[in-house]
């Protein structure tokens, strides 16, 4: 069965139907240069909405496991793909790609001249598809689909011995931040963007994290006054979205990327050690460096590449943010320790008050 | 950290000669590292023996020593040149064992040299097992239960401990040389007392056997910084148990989720961290295919074959940047020479699949054991880019040059004989063959649970040659629609593939694929999948909707030599790379077609555009019809290049140099002898038979002996002497089958001093750089005689005579380029044997000697120069006062069971150059890295087999010459102190015996009388 890929340029992509077969839907469409780990891609949050395109040309190949998602379910509005692989043998898979796709009502495509499409969006830069069974015009992949802030039921974990109490903000988490966030004496209490101020510090937490999330920083300006209160007053770490909603906080600015990054293979050079680090990556949205200036923020890390804007830190205060996803899943395992960290400052930060 | 400015000089130790486990891409990675310090501004001086290789050419170092890699050699040099630093992890196990030795000397500290790149201490850590191991506990990570032991019984009590079976892995020695897997008593006993042997320190480490894990290989960076890189993860297709050189390879990992991916790039870069590598770095893990479980097997602190592979997989150059690490520039300070504009600190992500498959030498070895296990035994490789893995696959196949009937067909014709019960027997051994007994037991119906069970590859990969199969019999008897030829060109089957199984012609196929948007296009390999703008004139072929290869315009297309095999080594890689020089000097840009990831050739920064292709007529002709070249040079690529010619000029395609026409009067039996007889030239009388009967007939005409050989030959294939008629009945099956069709000659043998001249011709006059005499006697084969250059043997007539001789030929063929002329002097008598018209396996070493790029001013002939425009005088180039040799060196060790005696079929995988002031001193210096002999410092018995002691001639000739001579007899004691072994036979037990013990005992040997009389004549002892 055919299937139509149309972009907001015109440019239409003829492939077969896999995933939902029936499937139709319009998205933004990106691309992502991981080789492994297309489950906890497809399910991390931060990819709502968005049709993903692998530049890798075979995916699929060691199927669904247990224990891998990012989130309950496939969060990507779609899938591009230049082959998706039929057959699953790994000893941990549940079901075949396609399969959990179809399960999920995610539609995709495959036969892709996958390399043409990311060269295009290299040029154009993201842009909106849509993916149909039918030829269509594409002015209907031009239209804007405005992203709409997800809410999340608050999901509250325990554990022993509550010395630490993280409450974790939740704008489409990946599950892999709340299991790195967790270990026997941190307790982690996932809150919604609704959450005030109060709300969060009825909690008593001992750390506030800004999880990474889907959209435009900007959608979320309701936040960041709570944001400029938590500072004040607990350790406050930033993943992402989180980075960029700590960045708006304190009057830095944010802007769209031409394309964004989205692999397992960017470096990022901590400007403080000099220490570099290759970390996973999904951001379309990223921090000006020349608006951080005017802020009390500093910058602590860039992209060795593109010099975006990695990591913030709040001088004198436990208050710091990255742009990575230091809690890999997929990609390295090369800046788990901020995790460590992050509850390094919230004892420092005790003994502090 | 910016480079260091506290050092100047630096020394590169090169590989040496190419042997098994040990092959051009060393040369790759010296020539890279070498032009990369220069960059840099450091001065290189560069010391390898091996004349073959690019790194020895001046332009790459300051200085360049064409030495032995001996201690006492290094130590000269050492003196003499009085560097600041020495690089020893860029030539292989050879360069990192001679550093090792160069320290334990104290010469290094007593110069205040520096190693560069790796500490004595790493270097160590990493190849001592048993220090490793330690450092592996420390670091948690989970190797094989194992123990270094240094005899016999405590390694079969470890065993019995830990239960068979056991690898036995010798230390310190090349390619896993001497290891193997013991099931049982009996053949620990054999592999461990080998192992023993052949290891420098008489250690071996025995332990568990994880056969059938899945094997991954990371090719890790490491800066002075501590940042750290995987430039590619590999996942081998043979599970563990056959050596990595041997695996079909596949890039990046196909079946390892991002959790087992992720773990194992954390133990790759914790080992490397804890190692403190300042480089590149080989980590080969062990992934158990049920479990979380995995191991660590070993580490390789330095560049390696795989890292070679790496860097033509992904594009990013590792020996390159290990060098600039070296010096002290950090990897987020070095720009990525791929994109230009981003750093060299990045994890490059392939958007395509490569694939690599060994090539062995088993075609000329028919009676070696093809077993595969842990001791290598390949002697090249190639590599193919793809979409699937299934394309990447076929096309590594196709690109192989080994069997044109399997290739094609993918089935062996000798499995249809086979039950499939016996080929699911066959397959249980790994072997050369095994792929293709793969597919022929998927197309007899064994499933792939079946084949996983006997195999225990991974079904992942089983179930793509399956697809494979089953798409050879849609295109055997499905409908032929544009739709099934498409979905069989994306799994990698070309014209060709298809004809061998359907009648229908290149137009209908051309028609077909015309129907179809998606078609065959080239994609460039950039590091970075797209993500970043690139230009690297990098290109490999695909089914897609976009190409991003644009003709260059005002092109010539090199046909590169493919996969280093014996017969066709690195010398070819070596011409071809100066053809392209020559061909950018003269304003035209080079286009290169290859399909060796191991070679200088097959790096993006040679040519103008690379297409990394397999060298087949239909691969060949898609870019020819793309790139619409001026022409194709055809002269350099070895018989691979010149195999292609008939089939590009019916094609239309313009042939560069010598005509088709003249290629066919040298190829081709008769017309080289019409023109011989034409143009009065003694040759060796014979014929040509196309069957038994025929070639008796002729040989009882000729009289015994004569030489037999198929027309269309590289490095003798398929030749011999015989001298009988029974003896003629056994050579004539193999060689009848070897001819594929093309007849045989049969020709007079005639006893004389071989030699032989590469001529350089305008179409009008020739230009003889130096005439070559073979030390050995005529039916052995000129790649494996010593060659001395100037002749030391040869009147001043004879010399007159052969100069003549290669004018008038050349004139008559109207040869443009090069060719290469083969003469025995008998008599006074001057007889042409053999032309080759084209590049020889000589061109590098007559090029250093006479300091003139041969292949370079040969390409410029070929462009339309005349001699005189190269300011080249027709005739015999001046002959130097010094004396040069040319050695063989030979791999016998790594392939138990091959045929060893010296014969016209060639055996040598490799060759080094030893100059003098005199033919002694030059063969002294040549001796070392060949032979492994030290003329001046002979000890012990010199044991021959009980053949050459019959030849009183031989005896006594070494005994005049002061040797204690001794027969050797089956099961002998073996002498305390052997100086050398003479076998100049390989046929019968003892033969075989005294070769197989002198190679563990790694004592010289000489498999020919000629050459150690040669060597030997008392008036050359000292």
């Amino acid at each position: 069965m055919k299937k139509y890929l149309t972009l907001e340029n015109g440019d239409v992509f003829v492939g077969t139907a896999c995933g939902d077969l029936a499937g139709e839907i319009d998205g933004e469409l990106v691309f992502t240069t991981s080789m492994t780990g297309y489950q906890e891609t497809l399910t991390d949050p931060s990819y709502k909405n968005q049709i993903i395109t692998f530049t890798y040309p075979l995916i699929g190949n060691y199927g669904i496991s247990l224990g891998t998602n990012q989130s309950d379910t496939v969060e990507a509005a779609a899938v591009v793909v230049k082959e998706m692989t039929d057959q699953v043998f790994h000893y941990q898979s549940v079901i075949s790609l396609d399969a959990y796709l179809k399960q999920s009502k995610v539609p995709a495509i495959s036969g892709i001249d996958t390399r043409r499409l990311t060269k295009i969006i290299r040029q154009y830069g993201t842009m909106k598809a849509s993916l149909t069974n039918q030829p269509i015009d594409a002015n209907r992949a031009a239209n804007e689909h405005q992203a709409s802030i997800i809410k999340m039921a608050s999901l509250s974990t325990t554990s022993d011995k509550k010395i630490d109490h993280v409450v974790l903000v939740d704008f489409g988490v990946k599950d892999n931040i709340v299991r790195s966030m967790q270990r026997p004496g941190v307790d982690v209490t996932v809150v919604t963007p609704e959450s005030t101020f109060e709300d969060i510090v009825n909690l008593h937490p001992t750390g506030v994290l800004l999880s990474n999330g889907p959209g435009d920083p900007k959608d979320y300006s309701n936040f960041l006054p709570v944001i400029q209160q938590l500072q004040a007053r607990f350790p406050v770490f930033g993943i992402c979205l989180g980075h960029q909603l700590l960045a708006l906080a304190n009057g830095a600015q944010t802007y769209k990327m031409t394309f964004g990054h989205r692999g397992i293979n960017h470096p990022v050079k901590n400007l403080e050690t000099g220490d570099i680090f290759i970390t996973s990556q999904n951001h379309g949205y990223a921090v000006d460096f020349d608006s951080v200036k005017s802020t009390p923020l500093k910058v602590t890390a860039l992209e060795v590449n593109d010099k975006t804007v990695e990591g913030l830190r709040y001088p004198g205060r436990p208050v710091f943010s990255v742009q990575y996803h230091p809690e890999a899943a997929p990609g390295p395992h090369d800046a788990t320790q901020l995790f460590d960290h992050f509850i390094d400052l919230m004892h420092t930060n005790e003994e502090v008050h | 950290m910016p480079k260091r400015t506290d050092i100047n000089k630096i020394v590169i130790i090169g590989s040496g000669p190419i042997v098994i486990g040990q092959a051009a891409e060393f040369d790759y990675a010296g020539s890279q590292a070498c032009l990369s310090l220069r960059e840099e501004g450091y001065q290189v001086i560069l010391v390898n023996s091996n004349p073959a290789t690019i790194m020895t050419d001046d332009e790459i170092a300051n200085k360049v020593y064409l030495e032995p890699l001996t201690v006492p050699s290094l130590k000269k040099i050492l003196i003499k040149e009085r560097p600041d630093a020495i690089l020893p992890t860029l030539g292989g196990q050879t360069g990192l064992n001679l550093a090792v030795e160069l320290s334990k000397d104290g010469i290094l500290d007593k110069l205040n040299i520096e190693l560069l790149g790796t500490s004595l201490k790493t270097i160590n850590q990493a190849e001592d097992r048993e220090q490793f191991k330690d450092l592996m506990e420390t670091l948690h990570q989970p190797i094989p239960a194992s123990k270094t032991v240094y005899d016999l019984q405590t390694g079969i009590q470890f065993a019995h401990q830990i239960d068979y079976p056991v690898i036995i892995r010798p230390a310190y020695t090349l390619g896993g040389t001497g290891g193997g897997i013991a099931h049982n008593d009996a053949e620990m006993t054999t592999i461990l007392n080998r192992g023993l042997t052949m290891s420098p320190s008489t250690e071996c480490l025995v332990e568990k056997s994880i056969a059938g894990y899945k094997e991954i290989e990371f090719e890790v960076m490491r800066d002075h910084h501590g940042s750290s890189i995987i430039v590619t993860g590999m996942e081998n297709f043979d599970p563990v148990g056959v050596h990595t050189g041997d695996s079909i390879v596949f890039a990046p990992t196909q079946t390892l989720t991002d959790k087992e991916y992720q773990r194992l790039r954390d133990a790759s870069l914790t080992i490397v961290d804890a190692l403190k590598i300042e480089g590149g770095c080989n980590v080969q893990l062990a992934q158990d295919p049920f479990s979380e479980n995995y191991y660590v097997i070993e580490v390789n602190p330095r560049v390696s074959r795989s890292s070679a592979l790496a860097s033509k997989a992904t594009g990013y150059p590792i020996a390159k940047i290990a060098a600039k690490i070296a010096v002290g520039l950090n990897l987020d300070e070095i720009i990525n020479p791929i994109t230009q504009t981003t750093f060299a600190m990045f994890e490059p992500a392939l958007d395509y699949v490569v694939a690599k498959i060994p090539r062995f030498a088993f075609d000329k070895f028919t009676n070696a054991d093809r077993k595969l296990g842990t001791q290598m035994k390949a002697t090249g490789e190639v590599m193919a880019i793809g979409s699937t893995i299934e394309e990447a696959l076929l096309k590594a196949v196709q690109s192989l040059e080994l069997d044109k009937q399997a290739q094609v067909n993918l089935i062996p014709a000798y499995t249809s004989n086979l039950s499939l019960g016996e080929l699911l027997e066959r397959i249980q051994t790994p072997t050369d063959y095994r792929l293709f007994e793969l597919f022929a037991a998927i197309g007899k119906g064994a499933t792939i649970q079946q084949i996983n069970r006997s195999t225990q590859i991974d079904l992942y990969f089983l179930s793509k040659l399956e697809n494979i199969i089953k798409m050879q019999q849609k295109l055997t008897d499905g409908l032929l629609s544009a739709d099934l030829v498409l979905d069989a060109r994306k799994l990698g089957f070309n014209n060709t593939m298809i004809k061998a199984v359907r009648s229908v012609t290149d137009n209908e196929l051309a028609k077909l694929d015309g129907m179809e948007d998606e078609r065959t296009v080239y994609k460039m390999v950039d590091t970075c999948a797209a993500e970043f703008e690139s230009t690297t004139p990098y290109y490999y072929s695909t089914i897609g909707s976009e190409n991003e290869s644009h003709p260059l315009g005002n092109s010539i297309v090199v046909i590169g030599a493919g996969p280093i095999r014996i017969g066709q080594g690195v010398e070819f890689d070596y011409a071809t790379v100066h053809c392209v020089k020559a061909i950018q000097a003269a304003g035209y840009n080079a286009i290169i077609i290859n399909n060796n990831p191991e070679t200088v050739s097959t790096d993006f920064s040679i040519s103008d555009k690379l297409y990394f292709e397999p060298l087949d007529i239909d691969s060949v002709m898609n870019v020819i019809n793309l790139e619409q070249p001026i022409g194709v040079i055809v002269e350099f690529g070895g018989q691979t290049a010149i195999n292609l010619t008939e089939a590009l000029t019916q094609n239309g395609v313009t042939i560069l140099g010598t005509s088709m026409h003249g290629i066919e009067q040298t190829e081709n039996r008769h017309d080289f002898e019409e023109l011989l007889i034409n143009q009065k030239i003694d040759h060796p009388k014979g014929d040509t038979a196309t069957n038994a009967e025929q070639a008796h007939e002729i040989a009882d005409e000729l009289g015994f002996p004569v030489l037999v050989r198929p027309s269309f030959v590289l490095g003798g294939k398929g030749m011999a002497v015989v001298d009988n008629d029974a003896e003629l009945d056994e050579y004539l099956v193999p060689a009848l089958k070897a001819s594929h069709g093309e007849p045989l000659l049969i020709d007079q043998y005639i006893h004389g001093i071989e030699c032989e001249v590469d001529i350089l011709s305008d179409g009008h006059q020739v230009f003889v750089p130096g005439i070559m005499e073979h030390l050995e006697g005529s039916g052995i084969h000129s790649g494996d005689s010593i060659a001395m250059y100037p002749p030391q043997h040869l009147s001043a007539e004879t010399q007159d005579k052969i100069v003549a001789i290669a004018t008038k030929i050349g004139q008559q063929v109207h040869a443009v380029g090069m060719m290469n002329i083969q003469f025995i002097a008998a008599n006074d008598t001057v007889y042409v044997i053999e032309v080759n018209p084209r590049a020889s396996r000589t061109v590098p070493f007559m090029s250093k000697i006479t300091k003139l790029h041969l292949a370079q001013l040969a390409t410029q002939l070929i462009l339309g120069k005349s001699l005189s425009d190269l300011g080249l005088n027709p005739g015999l180039y001046p002959e130097p006062t010094k004396v040069y040799v040319k050695a063989p060196v030979f791999s016998f060790a790594k392939l138990p069971g091959a045929p060893t005696a010296l014969s016209p079929e060639m055996k040598s995988t490799g060759e080094d150059i030893g100059s003098g002031n005199s033919l002694p001193e030059a063969l002294h210096n040549a001796l070392f890295d060949s032979y492994h002999i030290d003329t001046n410092d002979l000890h012990g018995v010199v044991l021959i087999s009980e053949f050459d002691a019959h030849d009183d001639h031989v005896e006594s000739k070494l005994k005049s010459a002061g040797f204690n001579v001794q027969p050797y007899q089956v099961d002998m004691v073996w002498p305390s102190e052997v100086a050398f072994v003479l076998a100049s036979q390989d046929e019968t037990s003892d033969q075989k015996q005294l070769v197989a013990k002198a190679l563990s005992h790694q004592v010289p040997v000489f498999t020919a009388q000629d050459t150690v009389l040669g060597i030997f004549q008392p008036q050359l002892i000292k």
